[in-house]
């Protein structure tokens, strides 16, 4: 009975690793099933430049990108456009008030609540002034079936004078967006992109190269040749988030720099602490590279209670994060992913119905923020909530500081 | 409402009794409850002086209803199984993956791609199966676990999204005839065919036998076994006709398709269509009515702008509160807990709990739960 | 209530101190329970032969300061399953309970006990209500614990805006952070591993009491247990009410261990279920002991660690957990059905299948900008 038991728990574990194997006709993938995979796996991770995330003439441009000088007003980088290359908009000029429709893959991070925060009180504006008669939005929570039916539900019916779409994922949301665009009202895609270029424009900031390049580039500075670096990451398969990644992964690989490990975190402070904790108890960790600030702090603290000297560290522009580096006074980077992008698909609408010009693709300045900006951002801050995001460029709306603060 | 009547399940010879018409009853509930949420959806939708029943809304209703649909039909066998499966979400991530990196863009692999992405969830569903019948781990950990096995392939085996669907097969999610989306004309297909073997067909039956009291049920000579692997067989396939739709809509596959929840969605469809969680008791049509509910909850709250996170609220103090109108007339009165049902009329007031189950002789009270940790 | 009491110990499922040594031993070893032991031993050597310096003081300590919220969210939900049902709800309790803390107190030290008196009874609150609905208006805990896990995650965002806002203080945050003595760096005993210890201590009491026995008798039959005079519906909601109390604790915990995050308390529920059931605890109730539940928490997050030390890819790691967590307990299901199966008898009673109210993960949403 008991060996009948054994043996049929190998036959059906043997029976999944085979169907696992079966399954994999990607012609670039190799077989996996158990031992296999974990192979497949470290490759992968040993290979980020090569990685199916990297393409070299994107890396190149975006971090060429980085000391591009924008064209537009200084103070209001959410207007600024890198090598924009104009289209014309006559076509959609409209007067009177019109419907704006927002197709948002969701507000589950901090990062999409302080920027949709930015964006309504943008709305709020053009609502003043009677250009923005009623402003629709249909929240997908993460789900990408559901945005494609909120954004075929816009198209469908048929009265939104312009639909800004931010897709939770670029592929699968390829199909929904062309079909929107089909439909003749103007579309905004920003943040994520899709694979087309059938929208009027398509705004976000430099990228994820550049970010990821970022604090890549800084870690290796400031540390010596031979130095060992963690990498803490959000999930696995997010483009935005492996280009990040791969372009660390290259910097990474290209300099004495070790990398001791990169794990998978979902931004939860407790994982963070713990993963850190281990790290620090098999050896010294002397810099951390994160794909997104979520929980950087914990990292932090995982050092002060081991009672290691702080890191040299790349977080973001979140503030609890900033408000740590600045009490510790450690070496760090605030690495950023312009939140202030949330504003300009608003008024792009507004361009657009105006039939003024626009970038075909609208390329936002992106710059990390240093230790000798920290004070002054900080201090222009200083009443957020911690979970607030320094460059959300929206100090100059109505609503400033409430909006923010009371959210 | 009438339809609602032919779905009434056989009441599988010895195993669970009951008047056939508090049956009834129960898939009627499920179906007055969505009529009531239509009708104070529609009630709020023109007091915004908007339609509900526009094309454009039920259409959205419609294609929110077809993928959840699939999974909540497959779920509904297994739970009258009294098992259940957390797997789904991962076996409709994975077989949109294989069906759209095996046609690869070539409408001539359709059907190489149909086959390939239904073969490996049929596959998993037979893992499922053999693990919770041969091996007795729960349903919950069983499934779970291989879950996890299938989310550590796919996240180390695929980096975001792969494959590409040819246009052919993305009509499959987006061709519509007149309001009506195909994929809920091949829902219909797979309900009827759902109900047919439920209600008509011996596997179906003992599916019901099996859920109501296994012991009986094998002591009446069914194969329990095989009953809990066809259903977990029939739970895996229509994840991955699932899988296959969200594909034809993505034009593309995606692992992350796993953290959708529909795992967690088709249960609370399952238990929302009236049919029980300990199994033996329900109706596919009734799942239907409850993936219905859902769907038209997530129609009026798009329509009527609700911010996210209210949804999430009502949409929990909705579930509860729709499962508590119908919870207390599915049990039986004459045991507060249905699986008891056999138990209570051989066990009298003041023997233990050490009454034991059927076919438990032993005074040593090893009751059914003994070994299925 | 507690007339049933003597018929529910043939199970053994009492706490294992119960008794003299020698049937502790034959207890632990006879079935399941002794599985998640040899389990915890296992991972524990494997660690330290990968890693000899994990068996130093403070490496153990940070591990079991680590380990201790999951350990005290087993505590709850064991008193949950064990009387037969479920608690989806508790992760979601955590991430509101953290988050409740961060508004209210707001770096305001002189908040700090007023607020922890608030949020226990908030967590009493909720256990209530989920022990209400699940017993008076008969909805399974399934359903109740899944619905109140929704309408806690979408609340607290409501209430805060989408995102936490405000800060713990220090006085907070020692009790998941700190330690005695209260020297950061050095050796020292986590506060949290002694609040561990004492709930587990309490929870080793409270099942040896009549209340206890009564739970595990509901779980076992609730039938049987209410025809010997037990009011089920008030053990089960007391059930309840423990699972709500443990789950602020730990998230005083974690909320102290790790700070306030968005993403706190995500996924922590089916944790929780998966160390309870690795702990030989059975889901539907009426099996199991709360010491081996705590040793499933202490052995699932044992793994978790292993893996890091491994240096296992971290997206194949689900994998492993999952052949780990079915092979685990498919072998602690055997030797139990060969022993107790009453020879030639025509029926094993088993029910394969049998689960009366499951749970799902919640897998963390993207959390990519």
């Amino acid at each position: 009975m008991r060996r009948s038991r054994v043996l049929m728990a190998g036959a059906a574990t043997a029976a999944l690793l085979f169907t696992a194997a079966c399954s994999t006709d990607v012609p670039d993938a190799p077989a996996g099933g158990g031992e296999t995979a974990a192979e497949a796996g470290e490759e992968a991770s040993e290979s980020g430049a090569n990685s199916e995330w990297f393409v070299q003439a994107d890396y190149d441009r975006q971090l060429a990108q980085r000391t591009a000088v924008p064209e537009g007003p200084a103070e209001q980088p959410w207007l600024q456009a890198i090598d924009p290359e104009y289209v014309d908009t006559a076509q959609y000029a409209k007067e009177g008030g019109k419907k704006l429709c927002f197709s948002n893959a969701s507000v589950s991070n901090p990062w999409r609540v302080t920027g949709f925060i930015t964006m309504q009180q943008q709305v709020e504006v053009l609502k003043t002034s009677g250009e923005i008669s009623e402003f629709r939005v249909s929240d997908a929570a993460d789900d990408d079936n559901k945005q494609i039916s909120d954004i075929q539900a816009f198209v469908e019916a048929g009265d939104c004078d312009a639909i800004i779409i931010s897709p939770s994922t670029t592929a699968t949301l390829t199909p929904a967006v062309e079909a929107a665009c089909e439909s003749g009202k103007p579309v905004i895609v920003f943040d994520r992109g899709v694979n087309s270029d059938c929208m009027v424009t398509y705004i976000h900031p430099i990228g994820g190269y550049a970010y990821g390049a970022d604090g890549a580039e800084f870690l290796v500075e400031n540390l010596e040749p031979g130095s060992k670096v963690l990498a803490l990451r959000i999930l696995p398969g997010v483009d935005v988030l492996e280009n990040r990644w791969a372009a660390a992964d290259k910097i990474f690989s290209e300099s004495d720099i070790e990398v001791v490990g990169q794990e998978f975190t979902g931004g939860d402070g407790a994982k963070i602490k713990d993963i850190v904790t281990q790290y620090l108890q098999r050896g010294d960790v002397d810099g951390i590279w994160m794909d997104a600030g979520d929980g950087a702090v914990a990292a932090v603290e995982a050092f002060e209670d081991a009672g290691k000297p702080y890191p040299v560290f790349m977080g973001e522009d979140e503030l609890s994060f900033m408000r740590k580096w600045q009490e510790t006074d450690m070496t760090a980077l605030g690495a950023v992913y312009s939140n202030f992008q949330w504003r300009t698909p608003i008024l792009a609408a507004q361009k657009i119905w105006n039939g003024e010009q626009v970038p075909a693709e609208w390329v936002l300045p992106q710059s990390p923020i240093t230790g000798e900006d920290l004070d002054a951002y900080l201090e222009a801050n200083k009443d957020m909530p911690s979970l607030h995001y320094a460059k959300f460029g929206g100090e100059d709306l109505p609503g400033y500081p409430e909006a923010w603060t009371n959210r | 409402m009438s339809t609602a009547v032919s779905t009434a399940s056989p009441r599988a010879g010895s195993v669970t009794s009951g008047p056939r018409r508090r049956r009834l009853g129960s898939t009627g509930i499920v179906y007055l409850a969505l009529v009531g949420i239509l009708a104070v959806s529609a009630g709020l939708v023109a007091a915004q002086g908007g339609s509900f029943f526009s094309q454009g809304n039920l259409f959205y209703l419609l294609s929110q209803t077809s993928l959840l649909g699939f999974v909540a039909i497959g779920q509904t066998f297994v739970i009258l199984c009294k098992s259940l499966d957390l797997s789904v979400g991962y076996v409709v991530a994975w077989s949109s993956l294989v069906a759209a990196t095996t046609m690869a863009g070539d409408p001539s692999r359709i059907w190489l791609g149909v086959v390939a992405a239904l073969a490996v969830a049929a596959g998993v569903g037979l893992v499922n199966g053999l693990v919770i019948s041969k091996l007795r781990v729960n349903s919950f950990i069983a499934t779970l676990g291989v879950g996890l096995i299938i989310k550590g392939y796919l996240d180390t085996q695929y980096k975001g999204p792969s494959g590409e669907i040819p246009k052919a097969f993305q009509g499959f999610g987006y061709t519509r005839i007149g309001p009506v989306p195909v994929s809920v004309i091949v829902l219909a297909v797979v309900m009827v065919l759902g109900v047919v073997l439920l209600t008509r067909t011996r596997p179906g039956y003992h599916m019901f036998a099996v859920g109501g009291n296994i012991d009986v049920a094998r002591l009446s000579g069914i194969r329990t076994d095989r009953s809990i692997i066809l259903a977990h067989v029939l739970c895996s396939l229509c994840a991955g006709v699932a899988g296959l739709l969200i594909a034809a809509r993505f034009g593309t596959g995606n692992a992350l398709v796993y953290t959708y929840g529909y795992d967690l969605n088709s249960i609370a469809a399952v238990v929302l269509g009236g049919t029980l969680l300990m199994g033996g008791r329900g109706s596919i049509l009734g799942t239907i009515a409850g993936v219905l509910i859902l769907a038209s909850l997530d129609t009026v709250f798009n329509v009527l702008d609700v911010s996210p996170f209210f949804k999430d609220v009502l949409r929990g103090a909705i579930i509860i509160a729709a499962v508590a109108m119908y919870a207390r007339r599915q049990i039986d009165p004459a045991s507060s807990r249905a699986r008891f049902r056999a138990l209570g009329r051989s066990v009298g007031p003041g023997s233990g709990p050490d009454g034991g189950g059927p076919g438990s002789a032993s005074p040593t009270s090893t009751t059914g739960k003994e070994a299925t940790r | 209530m507690s007339a049933s009491t003597p018929a529910t110990s043939p199970s053994g499922t009492q706490a294992p101190t119960r008794g003299g040594f020698s049937r502790w031993v034959q207890r632990v070893t006879s079935g399941s329970t002794w599985t998640v032991y040899a389990l915890l031993i296992v991972v524990f050597v494997a660690i330290l032969v990968m890693n000899p310096s994990f068996g130093e003081p403070m490496s153990i300590m940070a591990f079991l300061k680590k380990a201790a919220p999951l350990i005290v969210l087993a505590i709850g939900q064991y008193f949950v399953i064990v009387s037969g049902e479920f608690d989806l709800s508790v992760g979601s309790l955590v991430g509101a309970q953290v988050v409740i803390a961060a508004k209210l107190i707001d770096g305001e030290e002189s908040m700090t006990w007023p607020v922890i008196g608030l949020m226990v009874l908030f967590g009493l609150g909720v256990g209530l209500v989920n022990g209400l609905i699940v017993t008076l208006l008969k909805v399974p805990s399934f359903i109740t614990t899944l619905g109140m896990m929704l309408v806690l995650y979408g609340a607290i965002r409501l209430w805060t805006g989408g995102a936490p806002t405000g800060s713990l203080t220090e006085g907070f945050r020692q009790w998941g952070r700190g330690g005695l003595p209260d020297t950061p760096g050095q050796f020292q005993v986590p506060y949290a591993v002694l609040i561990t210890v004492v709930l587990g201590v309490v929870a080793v009491v409270v099942m040896r009491r009549p209340f206890g026995r009564t739970l595990v008798a509901t779980g076992d039959n609730d039938v049987a247990a209410a025809f010997s005079g037990t009011a089920v519906w008030w053990v089960r909601t007391r059930a309840f009410l423990f699972s709500g109390f443990m789950a602020t604790v730990a998230g005083i915990l974690i909320g102290g261990y790790a700070g306030v995050t968005a993403q706190v308390g995500e996924g922590l529920e089916f944790m929780a279920i998966t160390a309870v059931v690795l702990g030989g605890v059975v889901l539907g109730g009426g099996r199991g002991s709360v010491v081996a539940a705590m040793a499933g928490a202490l052995t699932l997050d044992a793994l978790f660690t292993l893996f890091n030390q491994l240096s296992l890819p971290s997206t194949i790691r689900p994998a492993v957990q999952g052949v780990i967590i079915i092979a685990a307990v498919a072998y602690a299901a055997m030797p139990r059905r060969s022993r107790t199966a009453p020879p030639g008898a025509p029926s094993s009673p088993t029910t394969p299948a049998g689960v009366p109210e499951p749970t799902v993960p919640k897998e963390p949403q993207p959390a990519a900008p």
